[in-house]
């Protein structure tokens, strides 16, 4: 069986999430085949045979520098027929997720976004998605030959399995008005940890007071690596930027750990960050409900408790 | 200007979810319905344009017809007509390929919704849609202006967003801040009985997904509380117990 994975970079770096695409595609079984569009570091790509791809494709074609999703998705396709690829793994983001849903369109394939496990194929192809924004799973059947498979962070392990693989130059033509949506200009943060990617997250909620106070949270996420995050009101006040916000309407986060100051844990805060693996919650409420959902708790002022677990952290350091 | 809002009817964000025969069905019981929380913004955006420049606004819903409540509340909001597509929305191909049947005709110059359901979260029905009518799909949008026969929209992305110039028509899956959420008033309520909805049947649709079985995420396990003059302890649980640092 052929698979395709289109592994989406960043300043000329594979992401993460797109390794685990890699490792996932690898995990299913067949022959790999690693699609990148744009610019991208050679090393970077040959690497992806470490994590399972026999073969590397790239259009370095600088029209590719910019994530156009209909234009990309055209190359995606036409990629696809040509490796007589049955499988195409993309990892869930904001540009994966639009254009897996025109590729499997393009193709008639069988789509899951948001799969969080790997198919189980001891009866026909199923694999399980998360639903209800992290309340419930659904187990579906692909049942089309061609298969269209986004993954959610964490869907796979990322392992060294093999060794770097030759990058063989590849050509797709997409028509000009594929490319009608034109990126005119962007903004994006720079030298941080980025949210949906962080290991660590510390985020905070309203009872942080305002926004002078977040350098706290700020140095704290810089001693642990971590990424910045709030809850909604913080970010509807403009405390903090948009893509800061976690929750339903928000970003879904999957760190290892999640470290909440001074939120409450309403129910559609806590749809973004139920897939967290540990939670800590810092509330001077004792009732406050995120409590019911955390691992670690403790109940105390933001204002005395961060500095002295700063200082512990550091001293662990 | 012409604008079709796609909205999914889903629970309520503070629902408890469960399922009954078998873990087969999802149980409405006790479940409030809403207009989905991001489909709700793309509602509100076509508003704030019809207001400020003018255009006819329909919004659509693949349900059966204990949804029609809720597409009566986007017709209060300031939609001008709404289509009900007679089905139970299975999944994302199935539901895409029936607003894109609808739409295809009819020749709207933008295509709203959410940038995903808040049951299903597939997060592609906007794209599907924008493939099989040939058109762009841009997802998720955060900012749309029309200027003219040109929209200038704001997308974001891990970390940021990225400015987007496009001609009309296309579909943008809508998150906010694209606009605030807008509540009905009294005047919207009334005219609201009265402004057409029409039931059309589905068209046959080969998705190739067969749903299996649903379950729920097994339950936490109890907080462990540590007093706030004992954060080293905290640190040495995060590193021995739990292995997160
Ligand atoms: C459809 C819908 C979608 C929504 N989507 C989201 C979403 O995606 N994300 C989201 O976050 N919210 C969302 N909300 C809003 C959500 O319901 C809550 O209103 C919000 O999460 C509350 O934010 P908060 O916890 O920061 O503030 P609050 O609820 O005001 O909580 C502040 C907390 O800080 C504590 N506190 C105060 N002072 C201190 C101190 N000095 N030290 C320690 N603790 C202190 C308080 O005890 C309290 O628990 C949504 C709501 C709706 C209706």
């Amino acid at each position: 069986m052929n698979i395709l994975v289109f592994v989406e970079s960043a300043e000329g770096k594979i992401k993460k999430n797109s390794l685990e695409a890699v490792a996932y595609a690898y995990a299913i079984g067949g022959k790999v085949t690693a699609l990148a569009l744009g610019d991208v570091g050679s090393e970077e790509l040959q690497n992806l045979g470490k994590y399972g791809a026999s073969s590397v494709l790239h259009v370095s074609d600088s029209k590719f520098n910019q994530g156009v999703i209909q234009a990309y998705a055209t190359a995606i396709a036409i990629t696809m027929q040509n490796e007589s690829a049955d499988i195409l793994v993309i990892s869930d983001s904001s540009l994966g997720t639009p254009i897996a849903a025109r590729v499997a369109a393009r193709v008639g394939a069988s789509l899951a976004t948001n799969v969080v496990s790997l198919p189980d194929t001891s009866k026909g192809f199923n694999v399980k998605r998360s639903i209800y924004t992290g309340k419930a799973f659904a187990n579906v059947e692909l049942t089309k030959t061609k298969k269209v498979i986004g993954i959610k962070k964490n869907a796979a392990e990322v392992k060294e399995v093999g060794s770097p693989v030759s990058v063989t130059p590849f050509q797709v033509t997409v028509p000009e008005t594929d490319f009608n949506a034109r990126i005119t200009s962007s903004e994006k943060a720079t030298g941080e940890v980025l949210l949906p990617e962080a290991n660590i997250v510390v985020s905070g909620g309203r009872g942080m007071k305002g926004p002078e106070h977040w350098g706290m949270i700020e140095d704290l996420a810089k001693t642990l690596g971590a990424a910045t995050g709030c809850s909604k009101p913080v970010s509807d006040m403009g405390w903090r930027p948009h893509h800061e916000h976690v929750g339903q309407t928000g970003v879904k986060v999957a760190p290892q750990l999640y470290i909440a100051i001074g939120i409450s844990g309403a129910i559609q805060h806590l749809a973004g960050v139920n897939s967290s693996k540990c939670i800590v919650v810092i509330n001077k409420d004792a009732d406050a409900p995120f409590f019911k959902a955390a691992d670690y708790g403790i109940v105390g002022d933001a204002f005395d408790v961060l500095p002295k677990l700063h200082e512990a952290l550091k001293a662990a350091k | 200007m012409k604008i079709l809002v796609c909205i999914s009817h889903v629970p309520d964000t503070t629902s408890k979810i469960n399922f009954t025969d078998n873990n087969s069905r999802f149980d409405p019981q006790g479940v409030q319905f809403i207009i989905g929380p991001y489909d709700d913004y793309a509602l509100a955006r076509a508003v704030e344009l019809k207001e400020s420049s003018g255009a006819a606004i329909t919004v659509l819903n693949v349900g059966l017809v204990d949804t029609e409540p809720t597409i009566r509340k986007a017709l209060a909001i300031g939609a001008d007509e709404a289509v009900r597509v007679n089905a139970e929305p299975t999944d994302s191909f199935f539901v895409a390929t029936q607003i894109a049947e609808y739409a295809r005709a009819k020749s709207f110059d933008l295509i709203l919704m959410g940038r995903e359901s808040i049951d299903y979260n597939g997060g592609v029905v906007h794209g599907i849609v924008g493939e099989l009518l040939g058109i762009p799909s841009v997802s998720p949008v955060m900012k749309l202006d029309i200027e003219g026969n040109t929209a200038k929209l704001a997308r974001e992305i891990e970390g940021g967003k990225e400015y987007l110039e496009l001609p009309l028509p296309f579909v943008a899956g809508c998150q906010e801040p694209i606009a605030e959420w807008k509540i009905p008033n009294m005047r919207g309520i009334m005219s609201a009985r009265t402004k057409p909805l029409n039931v059309i049947e589905p068209v046959a649709v080969d998705s190739g997904i067969k749903p299996q079985q649903f379950e729920l995420p097994p339950p936490k396990g109890t907080v462990k509380m540590i007093a706030p003059e004992n954060v080293a302890e905290l640190v040495s649980l995060l590193k021995n117990e739990a292995k997160v640092l």
